[in-house]
C-alpha cells in the first residue's frame, strides 16, 4: 500500500516535470530567430521556393496560432509521437532508438569507471598521511575541473598519437570505447572522490568504527562493513546528477571521438535547427534523469531503511 | 581468584601532533583490575581517562609505554596488532557511550552485536537476540533487525552492553556508559553494570560523574591532566577526600547544596585561610514578587497524531526560577519553544509580564521578544561559525547589524565581564573557546538585549561537573543582581533542586506535579515523580 502510493506520487511528479520540460522546450524553440520552414527545407542555403516553404508551413501547422500549435505539440507527445526529423525525414523515435544503445553504453561504462576510480582514490587518501591526503585533494579538484574537450584531446595525444595503444576514433571495438569512457569518467571521479573521502574519513573515525575495532575487527573489516556503505551513500545520492552530466558530456565526447550516439545527434540537430530531433532528445534525457533518480531512491532505501522511513541518521 | 585480571604499572601514552609537538595524555599511572570488582575512574574531559581505558584494548592511537601492562596473564607491552585483535572483544571488551553513532546507523543491530562471532549468519543472529534478551531489551527479536536510529537512547545503550558481552569477556571497560541517559535509564544501566561484578568480571567504569561511579565502584581513581591525583576505596575517598581536586569535584556536585550556595571554589580553594564552610552560606536576598514573568495556561501542541504537549499550565514569578524536569520526549523542549514564541501552540496561551504573547502575530509581540532570552545545551551550533566573539555580541546588541560602533564594543566588554570572561577573547572564534567559555558566551549573548526572562534548555548538560558548577554559580549571581526570571529545563534532578524555587515535573507531554523544590524532592505526591526521585543515585558520602 505504502509502496503503491509512493510509486503513484513519483510517477505523477515525473509526468508533471516532463510537461514542464516539454513546455520550456516549446517556448525556447519559438524564441530562436529565423524561419522554421527554412530549416525543414534544408536550411537557409537550400534556396527553397516560396511555394515549397508555404507547403512546409501547412504541413507542420506553422501558420496556426501559437496556442493551437502548443496543443497540437502536446497532443503529439502524449500519444508518444515525437515527430519527424526535419533533416533526416525519418521518425525521431526511430533515430533515437538507433543512437540510444551507443550513448547508454558509453554513459554506463564511464559511470562504473568513475565509481571505481573515485572509490580507490578515496580509500587510498583516507588511509594515507596528511601530505598524501593533501595531494589527493589536489588531484580530485584538478580532475573535477578539467573540461571534457581538453581531456579528450590530451588522452588522444598521449594514448593514440604517442603511445599508439588505443584508437583515437571510435571503431566500435572494446579498445575504441576506453578513451571516450575515460574522458567522461575522470571529471566525474574527481567529484565523487571528494564526497566519498569525506564521508569515509568521518565513518572510519566515528564511534561505531571504534566499537568495531574494540570487538576485534581488523581495519579491512571496519572498512568493508562500515566505511564502504557510508562512503557510498552521498555518492549514490549524486548518481542522478552524474548520469545527467554524463549525457551532456556525451555531446562533446561523442563529437571528439567521432562516435555515433544521442549526444552527437543532438549537436547535429541543434546546428541544423532540426526542432523535432532537439525536442525528442531533450525530453528523453529528462526522462532518463527521472528514472535514474527513482532507482537511486530505491537503492538508498535498501542501504539505509531508517532514513527512508523518516528517521534522522 | 584474587590475582589481578589487569595490572598496570607506570603507563604513559604520548600523542604526536601535526607539528611534531608531543602531548603526554597519560603520565605514569598504575592501577589493577580484580575479578568481581569494579574500579571507577573519574575525571573531566581531557583528564586522560578514556585514553587509559583504551590502552587496555591497544586502541589509544598514541605511543604507549609501561613497566607492566599485564592483561589476564599476557604481557601486553609488545603485542602485535594481530595479537591485540585476539584480545579485543574476546578477553577485554569496551562499552561505549551512547552517542548516536556508537552503533552504525546503516546496519541492523544484530550484526553490530554479533559480527565478531564465528559461525553461520543464522547462528550469529540467534546469539545476538539472546544477548539482547540478557540486557532486558524489550522485544529483542524485533529490535535485532532494526537500526540504531530506530531505537531509543536507553535501547541503544543496552545494545552496546550486549555488544560488549557477546563473547563473555573477562574484563569490561565502560566509557561514560550512562552519560547521555535519563535518570531512570541511568539507574537501570547502572544496575546492569553492577551485575557484571557478580558474574566475576573485572570491571572498569569511566565517568565524569562521581555520583554515578559511587553507585558501582569498589575503588575509585581520580584523574586530572593525565595523572592520578587520588585513589582509594569508594567510601573512604568520598567521605574523607585528601586531594584538593577531589574535594573540589565533590563540592561541585549540586546534590543537596542549598539554593544560591556556591558550588565552585576553584579560584579560592588554595587560599589556606578560607575554609570550605565559608562558601556555603546561602545569600538569598531576593524579595518575593507578585508579578508573573511567565504565565502559561492550557498549552497544547500535537505533531501529527502525537500529542507532544497537553494542557500545560505554569507560572514563573518575577525574579524566581521554575525548574522543569522530565525525561527525553516528555515535552519539555516543545513547551519551552512555545513559550519563546518559536512554535505556535494548538491551544492555550502564554503571557509575558501580563501581556499576551502567544499565540500572536509577530508584529504584535516584537517588543515583548526582547524581554525573553534563550540558552541551549550546545551553544556552538547556534553561533555563526564565521563570527568572532565580539561580532556575535555586537550582532545581538545592535539588532542584527555588524556595526563597529565604539559604544557596542564597550557594551560587549561589559557583557563579557558580567559572565566572567576575559575581554581578550573578543577577537576569538567561538570554536576556539572551551565548552564552559562557550556557554558563558551564550549567556552573554542572551543577556545583550537585557531580557527579564531567560529560558534555559539543558544549559549545563554538556559540561564537566566543575565547569557546570561555575556556570550555575554565574546564573545564580545574575539572578540575584538583575532579578532575571528563569525557566530552567533539565533532566538532572540534582541540578534542578539546587537551581529552582519551584519545580514542575513533566512526563508524556503532561505536567503531573508542581511544587516547591523541597516538596518535589522530598515529598513527591505523584507516582511518576516518586519513581523519578527514587531512581536518582543516593548520595551520602
Amino acid at each position: 500500500m505504502r509502496m503503491a502510493s509512493w510509486l503513484a506520487r513519483r510517477v505523477g511528479a515525473a509526468a508533471f516535470l516532463l510537461w514542464v520540460v516539454a513546455t520550456v522546450i516549446f517556448i525556447a524553440i519559438r524564441m530562436i530567430p529565423g524561419d522554421p520552414a527554412e530549416a525543414i527545407m534544408g536550411g537557409p542555403g537550400s534556396q527553397a521556393s516560396a511555394e515549397a516553404l508555404e507547403t512546409a508551413r501547412e504541413q507542420y501547422h506553422l501558420n496556426e496560432p501559437i496556442l493551437v500549435q502548443y496543443v497540437l505539440y502536446l497532443g503529439q507527445l502524449i500519444t508518444g509521437d515525437l515527430g519527424t526529423s526535419y533533416a533526416q525525414q525519418r521518425p525521431v523515435a526511430q533515430i533515437m532508438a538507433e543512437m540510444l544503445p551507443a550513448t547508454l553504453q558509453l554513459t554506463l561504462i564511464s559511470l562504473a569507471i568513475a565509481w571505481l576510480i573515485a572509490f580507490l582514490m578515496a580509500a587510498i587518501a583516507a588511509r594515507s598521511s596528511r601530505l598524501g591526503q593533501a595531494m589527493g585533494t589536489v588531484i580530485e579538484v584538478v580532475a573535477a575541473a578539467v573540461p571534457h574537450f581538453w581531456l579528450g584531446a590530451m588522452l588522444i595525444i598521449i594514448f593514440s598519437t604517442w603511445l599508439g595503444w588505443l584508437p583515437a576514433v571510435d571503431t566500435g571495438t572494446v579498445q575504441g570505447i576506453i578513451l571516450p569512457a575515460l574522458t567522461l569518467a575522470i571529471p566525474l571521479a574527481g567529484f565523487l572522490a571528494q564526497l566519498m573521502r569525506d564521508s569515509l574519513v568521518t565513518a572510519m573515525s566515528s564511534p561505531f568504527a571504534l566499537a568495531a575495532r574494540a570487538r576485534g575487527a581488523s581495519e579491512g573489516q571496519v572498512f568493508f562493513r562500515h566505511g564502504f556503505r557510508h562512503a557510498a551513500l552521498p555518492a549514490l545520492n549524486l548518481t542522478g546528477w552524474a548520469v545527467a552530466t554524463s549525457i551532456s558530456g556525451a555531446v562533446v565526447v561523442e563529437e571528439v571521438f567521432a562516435r555515433p550516439g544521442l549526444g552527437r545527434s543532438l549537436l547535429g540537430a541543434v546546428l541544423s535547427r532540426d526542432m523535432p530531433m532537439v525536442t525528442g532528445i531533450a525530453l528523453f534525457s529528462a526522462l532518463i534523469y527521472m528514472v535514474v533518480m527513482l532507482l537511486v531512491e530505491a537503492v538508498e532505501a535498501i542501504i539505509n531503511p531508517a532514513a527512508a522511513r523518516g528517521h534522522d541518521v | 581468584m584474587n590475582t589481578p585480571a589487569v595490572e598496570i604499572q607506570n603507563l604513559s601514552v604520548t600523542f604526536t601532533g601535526p607539528d611534531k609537538t608531543r602531548v603526554e595524555a597519560v603520565k605514569n599511572i598504575s592501577l589493577t583490575l580484580t575479578r568481581g570488582k569494579a574500579l571507577g575512574i573519574v575525571g573531566e574531559s581531557g583528564s586522560g581517562k578514556s585514553v587509559t581505558a583504551r590502552s587496555l584494548l591497544g586502541l589509544t592511537g598514541g605511543h604507549v609505554t609501561a613497566d607492566t601492562l599485564n592483561i589476564l596473564g599476557t604481557d601486553a607491552t609488545r603485542l602485535t596488532e594481530k595479537q591485540w585483535r585476539a584480545i579485543r572483544g574476546t578477553k577485554v571488551a569496551m562499552i561505549l557511550q551512547d552517542a548516536l553513532n556508537s552503533l552504525d546507523p546503516l546496519r541492523p543491530i544484530h550484526r553490530e552485536i554479533a559480527d565478531a562471532l564465528p559461525g553461520s549468519r543464522k547462528h550469529r543472529k540467534r546469539a545476538a537476540v539472546e544477548a539482547l534478551h540478557a540486557v532486558e531489551m524489550p522485544a529483542p527479536i524485533l529490535r535485532a533487525d532494526q537500526r540504531s536510529p530506530e531505537l531509543s537512547g536507553g535501547m541503544r545503550q543496552r545494545a552496546l552492553i550486549a555488544q560488549a558481552m557477546i563473547k563473555n569477556p573477562a574484563v569490561v571497560v565502560a566509557d561514560e556508559a550512562t552519560t547521555a541517559l535519563d535518570t531512570r535509564l541511568t539507574r537501570m544501566v547502572l544496575d546492569q553494570l553492577a551485575e557484571l561484578k557478580d558474574r566475576g568480571i573485572a570491571f572498569a567504569m569511566i565517568s565524569h560523574d562521581l555520583a554515578q561511579i559511587a553507585q558501582v565502584a569498589d575503588d575509585i581513581i581520580v584523574m586530572r591532566h593525565g595523572e592520578i591525583v587520588e585513589s582509594g576505596p569508594t567510601k573512604q575517598l568520598l567521605s574523607d577526600p585528601q586531594h584538593d581536586y577531589t574535594k573540589q569535584l565533590l563540592a561541585a556536585i549540586p546534590r543537596g547544596v542549598a539554593r544560591f550556595a556556591p558550588l565552585s571554589q576553584v579560584a579560592t580553594f588554595d587560599d589556606t585561610t578560607a575554609t570550605f564552610e565559608n562558601f556555603k552560606d546561602p545569600v538569598d536576598v531576593r524579595e518575593p514578587s507578585d508579578i508573573s514573568a511567565i504565565e502559561v495556561h492550557g498549552l497544547s501542541k500535537a505533531f501529527g497524531d502525537h500529542a507532544a504537549v497537553f494542557g500545560v499550565s505554569l507560572s514563573v514569578p518575577q525574579g524566581s526560577t521554575l525548574g522543569l524536569v522530565g525525561e527525553s520526549g516528555s515535552g519539555k523542549t516543545t513547551t519551552a519553544r512555545m513559550i519563546l514564541g518559536l512554535e505556535r501552540p494548538d491551544q492555550g496561551s502564554v503571557r509575558i509580564f501580563g501581556q499576551h504573547f502567544a499565540p500572536a502575530k509577530e508584529s504584535e509581540r516584537r517588543d515583548l521578544r526582547d524581554r525573553l532570552g534563550a540558552i541551549y545545551q550546545d551553544p556552538l551550533a547556534s553561533f555563526d561559525p564565521r563570527y568572532t566573539t565580539s561580532q556575535i555580541l555586537i550582532n545581538a546588541l545592535s539588532d542584527g547589524t555588524t556595526s563597529r560602533s565604539r559604544q557596542y564594543l564597550k557594551r560587549a566588554r561589559e557583557l563579557l565581564d558580567l559572565v566572567e570572561l576575559n575581554s581578550s577573547l573578543l577577537s576569538r572564534s567561538p570554536r576556539e573557546l572551551s565548552g564552559g567559555q562557550r556557554q558563558r558566551l551564550a549567556i552573554a549573548r542572551a543577556l545583550a538585549p537585557t531580557p527579564d526572562i531567560l529560558v534555559l534548555d539543558e544549559p549545563v548538560s554538556a559540561l564537566d561537573v566543575s565547569v557546570q558548577a561555575t556556570v550555575l554559580d554565574l546564573l545564580d549571581r545574575l539572578q540575584l543582581e538583575t532579578r532575571t526570571s528563569y525557566l530552567f529545563i533539565t533532566h538532572d534532578l540534582a541540578v534542578v533542586e539546587h537551581m529552582s524555587d519551584r519545580i514542575a515535573v513533566m512526563t508524556q507531554g503532561e505536567l503531573v506535579e508542581t511544587g516547591t523544590a523541597q516538596q518535589i524532592m522530598h515529598a513527591p505526591s505523584h507516582p511518576y515523580t516518586q519513581q523519578l526521585i527514587a531512581a536518582a543515585p543516593d548520595w551520602n558520602p
